[in-house]
């Protein structure tokens, strides 16, 4: 956490920038230099995706940026709202899987991060219910996890990252494990949810279809230790649909991203 | 039953049969050795006909219950000191590295050494009735400790990354994750002791008559022993049974009770 700084507004020419990593580097305690050196800018608003083969080191890059882990070298800067403190810091965390509490209920995991700032429950549960409704969950409060698909799992995962209303939104392969119908609606609910709250969205995967449909800019990474390949700005109409999805600028796209994305995987066995 | 499908018919016969079967075998072997005394003329010293036993447990029902209810509060007293000493001593190991390496070895020892080697040592420096609670509490708490300690450690490390990075508190990381995390552990932990801590009390019971003062039915078998009293070692022999039965029924269901909505260890398999 030490290497975490906040820096809020005023900032000079970094007031634009919502998280900046500069020389960042993580050596695993055996040795294994897991990351970097890596440098990132993403402004406020902007949606990415950290697009790189497995173990590149995107999502330790990620967790280092929500302060879960804390780099060997470099900083990390992640800007703060001013005024009153957030819970999570201003950081919404969705990861791989749901990462639900299976005892309990819909609402009271998506109420888990406003239970443990303290808010009142009055309060709080309106803040579930606003939270619920917009991944579309309003009526499974009171579920429990395992009465629900993966999808929906997901969705509470998000609604659960998002009820804090956080600046930031940090997505670990949040939908690699779900079929690809279901994961062709959460990304066209997650567009439609980021065009209205425009939350600056760092988004990790493994998918260059996923990559290209979702984000403004796709950071292609290296193999390990990850480092900045090439990034890539995904420039289109917004707001993007399945028009898109079938448009010939789509394919052209993930051709670029995919080709930019060869080299990592060359030095690799091929499994 | 003949009106449901073939294949739920079959569930069900067999559901039946688990029930059915063990009563059928009881049943049979009361009467085969009903049969066996009656025919053979064997006297009751040598060996009571199921009948005489009966009788005998409505004839000395005054002496027998008082002695089953000073056993079953020697058990309750072990296992209550066995579940808070056990949990406590589990949270402390938790909190610490340095406790656990510290005391972890001493527990074991005190697992393994055969406990009616020690009762009468405890015999020795402690009153009675209370070297008889010691006793069934060191047989019942290690899998407590053990199964606690394995449940504190099997917490979802996505979820304990969220309680980070939302700020969580000890206390709050304790409450909201560690406990409802180990509680199928504990719960599991808690079935053993429960029959764990019965065995504890008889055998310290069984020390302690020797000794003479003590009026559980432990004590009752032993004495009754000394007195060629057969009929009423098999009497004491059925209470001490039939409490050990009730005993797991009861936490068995608490178990499911508790953990019904969400454990997979408590779900139906129709689910």
């Amino acid at each position: 956490m030490s290497d975490v700084s906040a820096s809020s507004g005023g900032d000079g020419g970094l007031s634009a920038l919502s998280v900046s990593l500069r020389a960042v580097t993580k050596v695993y305690d055996s040795g294994v230099m897991a990351l970097g050196p890596l440098d990132l800018a993403v402004r406020k608003g902007e949606f990415i995706s950290l697009l790189g083969p497995s173990g590149c080191g995107k999502s330790t890059a990620l967790r280092l940026i929500a302060g879960l882990a804390a780099s060997s070298s470099g900083t990390v800067r992640v800007a703060r709202h001013e005024g009153v403190p957030q819970p999570g810091h201003g950081i919404g965390f969705v990861f791989q899987e749901p990462t639900l509490m299976p005892w309990t209920s819909v609402r009271e995991n998506v109420r888990l991060p406003l239970k443990l700032a303290g808010v009142a429950k009055r309060e709080a549960n309106a803040r579930v219910d606003d939270a619920l409704a917009s991944v579309g969950l309003a009526d499974f409060a009171d579920a429990f996890p395992r009465e629900l698909s993966g999808g929906m799992k997901m969705r509470v995962s998000l609604a659960r990252a998002l009820v804090t209303d956080p600046d930031i939104l940090l997505m670990d392969e949040p939908f690699a494990a779900l079929d690809e119908i279901t994961r062709f609606r959460l990304n066209n609910d997650l567009l439609a949810l980021w065009r209205g709250l425009r939350k600056t969205v760092i988004f990790v995967t493994h998918s260059v279809f996923e990559s290209v449909y979702l984000s403004q800019r796709v950071v292609v990474m290296t193999a390990r230790p990850g480092r900045i390949q090439a990034d890539i700005r995904v420039e289109t109409v917004e707001p993007r649909g399945e028009a898109f999805r079938t448009s010939a600028a789509y394919a052209d796209y993930c051709r670029r991203v995919s080709a930019a994305l060869a080299p990592s995987y060359s030095g690799q066995a091929v499994l | 039953m003949s009106a449901v499908p073939a294949k739920t018919t079959g569930n069900g016969a067999l559901h039946a049969v688990r029930f059915v079967a063990p009563i059928v075998v009881f049943g049979a072997g009361l009467l085969a050795w009903e049969l066996v005394v009656r025919i053979k003329e064997i006297p009751p010293y040598v060996l009571p006909a199921p009948s005489a036993i009966f009788l005998t447990l409505i004839k000395d029902w005054a002496v027998l219950s008082q002695s089953l209810a000073t056993t079953l509060l020697t058990t309750l007293e072990g296992f209550i000191a066995a579940a808070i000493g056990g949990i406590a001593l589990a949270l402390l190991f938790n909190q610490s590295k340095w406790v656990e390496y510290s005391l972890f070895p001493y527990a074991v020892i005190l697992q393994v050494t055969p406990v009616i080697a020690i009762a009468p040592l405890l015999l020795i420096y402690l009153e009675q009735q209370t070297a008889v609670v010691v006793c069934a509490f060191i047989v019942a708490f290690f899998p407590v400790l053990s199964n606690t300690t394995l449940g504190l450690n099997s917490v979802d490390r996505n979820l304990a990354g969220l309680f980070q990075l939302y700020g969580a508190s000890p206390p709050q990381t304790l409450r909201f994750l560690k406990l409802p995390s180990a509680l199928p552990y504990i719960l599991g932990g808690l079935r053993i002791a429960g029959g764990l801590s019965l065995i504890g009390a008889v055998v310290a019971e069984i020390a302690a008559g020797t000794a003479g003062a003590g009026s559980g039915l432990a004590y009752r078998i032993a004495e009754s022993g000394y007195r060629l009293n057969i009929p009423r070692m098999f009497a004491a022999l059925l209470l001490l049974s039939l409490a050990g039965i009730v005993i797991y029924g009861l936490l068995a269901l608490v178990s499911h009770l508790v953990l019904r909505r969400w454990h997979e260890s408590a779900l139906g398999k129709d689910t």
